[in-house]
């Protein structure tokens, strides 16, 4: 096999449609009959509900039904979502269960579903809906939740506390009795949300005659849909089909299931009509799952050179009012700090506490830019203490290459020791270092300085644990028709997987990956899969397309070389067919070939033939591979106003073999961007009520086209060992050290105000106090 | 209303939004609604050639305009615009919900600024948001357009 289009820039077949304006998302879906949702949502972030009358609501010209959790079919009804990531530290688990069950625990909660025949006489109706609340003290600050007297979150719950474990390694207190050094800083730092473009939805259409349930569903998984639905309704895997095709964005949150989509199909069956739910930006605010505050008081110990001897502290995580996803998000924040560096010894208290806002789930990310702004800040703090170069600091302490493997002494989220596979830190930060022209920046930040302008930059270093498993898989079919069609279950949204898969399998079958046509997201075309998530794709369904990819190309030459009766070493595969390598003219078609596989009607098959020319393959990674990136980050700030402008970020990715670099450069630009809405804009406030205050784009800001400046990106590359394409995850790299990297750049250029950040974002009011010399609280 | 160039005639209720017209009554799914209150850009369509929120405005208020959107920008053969050939050239779209914005916005743009630079695209792509790109190949794309639409034209001078 010739290596044509792996690691090739080569154009994406999914924008034919995109730009043409032929995307099929889920709100083009339309089907006879069809009716449409809309939600009744809580207005109080806890209460009892006393009732719900829906009488003049009911009353309403076009309203068809309007479905609490009463009215539920069982035995959805009665059951909870069930948890998929369980962890034996959690003390207590609350999941939601389809529209709130007498008790409601955030603004935005769903409870109860209005079909109508238009989306805009659901709405009407939805505010005729009249509910009877019986408030209840409202839990909004993770602080205040872990007092012994504190209101609980959750009528039922012992406390608010989930979970109270210690993740450590090595003996902190003798690291801390001997360090020359120790700083403590307290950091708060608040993630928003994903705010995808697209925001969530789905189809959903009951088959009362065949029993068969069909949803659309703009997702990052079709697969974990299907198994939600499965679970909550006892079907049989054949009763039910998820199918998402183009989805505008998922950045995580799109990774859940939302009760949501099963109120949208319990109406499809009560009502024996196709609905569809689209959700509007303001219900997008208050019902999709966000990211939010962690606060971490740290310690850190350092010996006279600046080289870290011991971390410890404790991290206190909001996660909303269900756990939804379990510790993931916290215990990845928690493992990341340790980051690229050698770390002695380490031991963090985690604490996980219930809230009244809405559920907690991963975001681009996923915890890992939180734990590298810790141990970022931290080398920074010590680079100031002692008089060193920030750089430098970081040098002294990385991990060296002929470490690797290193176990750095934790249990990963993916339940494996984390034992970073390969990478090459000091060479990484050295050529972001060059690239950028480093230590020249002190001289140019002096003399902006005797101009009146204040720049800054900032370096960050992330190790990011890529690729989880368990598995993702792909099958690779010749039809009969003579195409090739490749399935998978990993579910793209804007990732590009069409084209990348594609190229991974036209290698091998000697065919350009135009030709080749990507299933993705179809429960019916595999019967297994993960999803998109965790910057997991290329590693496991490219791994998976390769191996598939291997296997067929090996039954083609196969059956090739019993009809042209020469060896299979002889031939190969090439322009749709596969021929005798020198000999074109002795050749046979992969249109003929797919139709001998399958047999002639009533006759026997010949020789050892399996019918049909596919294979399908699961690939199932031992561990997580861990890609790392540096990145460095130039900033002006405007003094009087608090603005900063983000004028140059470059970041050196590695995440090991490159597919197609067109489109991971796309990936990390796009995280890059990502990341500088975490540093400086995004921030979702709630009154002390648990009332939401950012519920627009006009309120939350996400950022603009004249926010992110152009982003060098550049690579090193170091080969995975852990998987047949030596790739390592790319999604989520642009985002991680970006909002350190901004941040220190930020404190850089406030250098003659003695600025100290400790937190995300930061707003442009909090430099106007650290400015004025008013900054007396830094986090909050 | 025309629409592409094709004339539609319906009867809608006065409060039916003219990005819900396009999508639901006509079928022109290709304008999306990203946000519903202005802010997203992604329901940008052209009408009488400026470029206006579609969700900002009811249908009925384009009675007897004429509206340009995404499904009419390929050329009539149906290969794609300068601007789009340029989107597929740059990467300049991943998930592509934002896009029909970006491109409306950008054709209304270098309709009449034959040699924007990129601060300028920025500029006004700022009315446009996409949580994907980090715009940067969306900019690229659009100075790209901007300089294959000059050289096209001296071409044919
Ligand atoms: S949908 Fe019109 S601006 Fe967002
Ligand atoms: S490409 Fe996804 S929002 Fe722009």
């Amino acid at each position: 096999m010739s290596e044509k289009y792996f690691g090739a820039s080569v154009k994406r077949k999914e924008d034919a449609a995109l730009l043409r304006g032929k995307g099929k998302f889920v709100d083009d879906v339309k089907l006879p009959g069809m009716l449409h949702a809309c939600f009744v949502r809580s207005s109080s972030a806890h209460a009892m509900i006393r009732g719900i009358d829906k009488s003049a609501a009911l009353a309403l010209p076009g309203v068809i039904a309007i479905i609490t959790h009463d009215d539920l079919p069982e035995p959805m009804r009665s059951r909870r979502l069930p948890l998929y990531v369980p962890n034996p530290n959690m003390k207590q688990v609350f999941m939601p269960c389809v529209l709130a069950d007498g008790e409601t625990v955030f603004v935005g909660e769903a409870l109860a579903i209005v079909v109508a025949e238009s989306r805009y006489i659901a709405e009407d109706a939805a505010a005729l809906v009249i509910v009877d609340y019986e408030d209840l003290p409202a839990i909004v600050d993770p602080r205040d939740a872990i007092a012994d007297d504190a209101p609980l979150a959750q009528a039922g719950a012992k406390n608010n506390i989930v979970c109270n474990v210690p993740v450590r390694f090595g003996d902190t207190d003798a690291a801390f009795a001997k360090a020359k050094h120790v700083f403590r800083e307290s950091f708060f730092m608040h993630r928003g949300g994903p705010f995808f473009m697209e925001c969530r939805g789905v189809v959903g259409q009951w088959d009362a005659s065949a029993e068969k349930l069909t949803m659309y569903a703009s997702s990052q998984g079709s697969h974990r849909f299907k198994r939600t639905f499965v679970d909550l309704c006892d079907f049989d895997e054949n009763q039910v089909q998820v199918i998402t095709n183009d989805v505008g964005g998922g950045f995580g949150p799109k990774g859940s299931f939302y009760v949501e989509y099963a109120a949208v199909a319990a109406a499809s069956m009560l009502v024996g009509r196709p609905v569809k739910w689209i959700e509007d930006r303001r219900e997008n605010f208050v019902a999709t799952q966000q990211e939010r505050d962690q606060y971490w008081d740290m310690e850190v110990a350092a010996d006279e050179y600046g080289k870290l001897l011991g971390l410890r502290g404790r991290l206190l995580h909001d996660g909303g009012a269900y756990v939804t996803w379990g510790l993931v998000l916290p215990w990845i924040a928690a493992t990341s700090v340790i980051g690229p560096y050698v770390l002695p010894a380490y031991h963090l208290d985690l604490v996980v506490v219930m809230t009244n806002k809405i559920t907690c789930s991963p975001v681009r990310g996923a915890g890992r830019p939180q734990g590298c702004f810790v141990m970022e800040r931290m080398m920074d703090r010590i680079a100031r203490e002692l008089g060193l170069d920030r750089a430098e600091v970081r040098r002294r302490n990385f991990i060296q290459p002929a470490q690797m493997p290193y176990n750095i002494g934790l249990t990963f989220r993916d339940g494996k020791q984390a034992i970073y596979d390969s990478g090459d830190y000091p060479l990484s930060q050295q050529m972001a270092l060059d690239h950028t022209n480093y230590p020249a920046f002190e001289e140019r930040r002096k003399a902006a300085l005797r101009e009146g302008r204040y720049i800054g930059i900032g370096t960050a270093n992330a190790v990011e644990g890529t690729g989880l498993g368990p598995y993702e898989g792909a099958t690779i079919r010749l039809s009969t028709s003579g195409k090739i069609v490749l399935y998978t279950g990993a579910t793209p949204q804007g990732q590009s997987h069409q084209t990348t898969l594609a190229q991974v399998a036209a290698d091998h079958l000697g065919v350009s990956y135009e030709d080749i046509r990507v299933v993705t997201g179809d429960t019916n075309s595999i019967p297994f899969g993960m999803g998109t998530f965790a910057s997991r794709t290329a590693v496991n369904a490219g791994s998976s397309v390769h191996l598939a990819g291997i296997e067929v190309a090996t039954k083609i030459k196969k059956l090739a070389a019993e009809l042209l009766e020469v060896s299979p070493d002889d031939l190969e595969l090439k322009n749709g067919g596969v021929e005798v390598r020198g000999v074109p003219e002795m050749r046979k078609s992969f249109r003929e070939l797919a139709n001998i596989s399958v047999g002639l009607y009533g006759f026997s098959m010949k020789g050892d033939r399996d019918p049909g020319l596919e294979a399908t393959s699961y690939f199932k990674p031992e561990q997580s591979t861990y890609a790392n990136s540096c990145h460095v980050a130039e900033v002006e700030v405007d003094i009087e106003t608090g603005h900063v402008q983000v004028t140059r970020v470059l970041v050196n990715h590695d995440c090991g073999r490159v597919i197609n670099p067109l489109i991971v450069n796309g990936q990390i630009v796009g995280g890059v961007a990502h990341g500088i809405g975490n540093a400086l804009f995004e921030h979702l406030l709630f009154d002390e009520n648990g009332q939401p205050l950012t519920t627009t784009l006009g309120d939350y800001l996400i950022p603009m086209a004249t926010d992110v400046p152009n982003v060098d990106v550049i690579h090193t590359e170091t080969p995975s060992p852990l998987n047949p394409i030596g790739v390592k995850g790319a999604g989520e790299g642009g985002t991680i050290a970006v909002i350190a990297a901004i941040i220190s750049a930020v404190e850089n250029a406030l250098t003659p105000f003695d600025a100290k950040l400790t937190n995300m974002p930061i707003m442009p009011e909090q430099i106007v106090r650290i400015v004025n010399g008013t900054n007396k609280i830094a986090a909050e | 209303m025309s629409v592409n160039g094709r004339t539609y005639e319906r009867d809608v209720e006065p409060r039916m939004l003219l990005v819900d017209f396009l999508r639901q009554d006509l079928d022109l799914t290709g304008t999306h609604a990203g946000c519903e209150h202005g802010v997203c850009g992604a329901c940008t369509v052209l009408v009488n050639g400026r470029s206006l929120r579609s969700c900002l405005m009811f249908a009925v208020q384009a009675n007897g305009a004429s509206v340009e959107t995404i499904e009419g920008l390929a050329n009539a053969d149906g290969s794609l615009s300068i601007l789009q050939e340029c989107f597929h050239d740059h990467h300049g779209l991943q998930c592509g919900f934002c896009t029909p914005g970006m491109l409306m916005t950008l054709t209304e743009h270098l309709r009449e600024n034959a040699t924007p630079d990129e601060q300028e695209l920025r500029v006004v792509l700022t009315g446009n948001l996409c949580r994907c790109t980090g715009y940067q190949a969306i900019v690229e794309a659009g100075l790209d357009a901007a300089r294959r639409m000059r050289a096209k034209k001296e071409a044919a001078e």
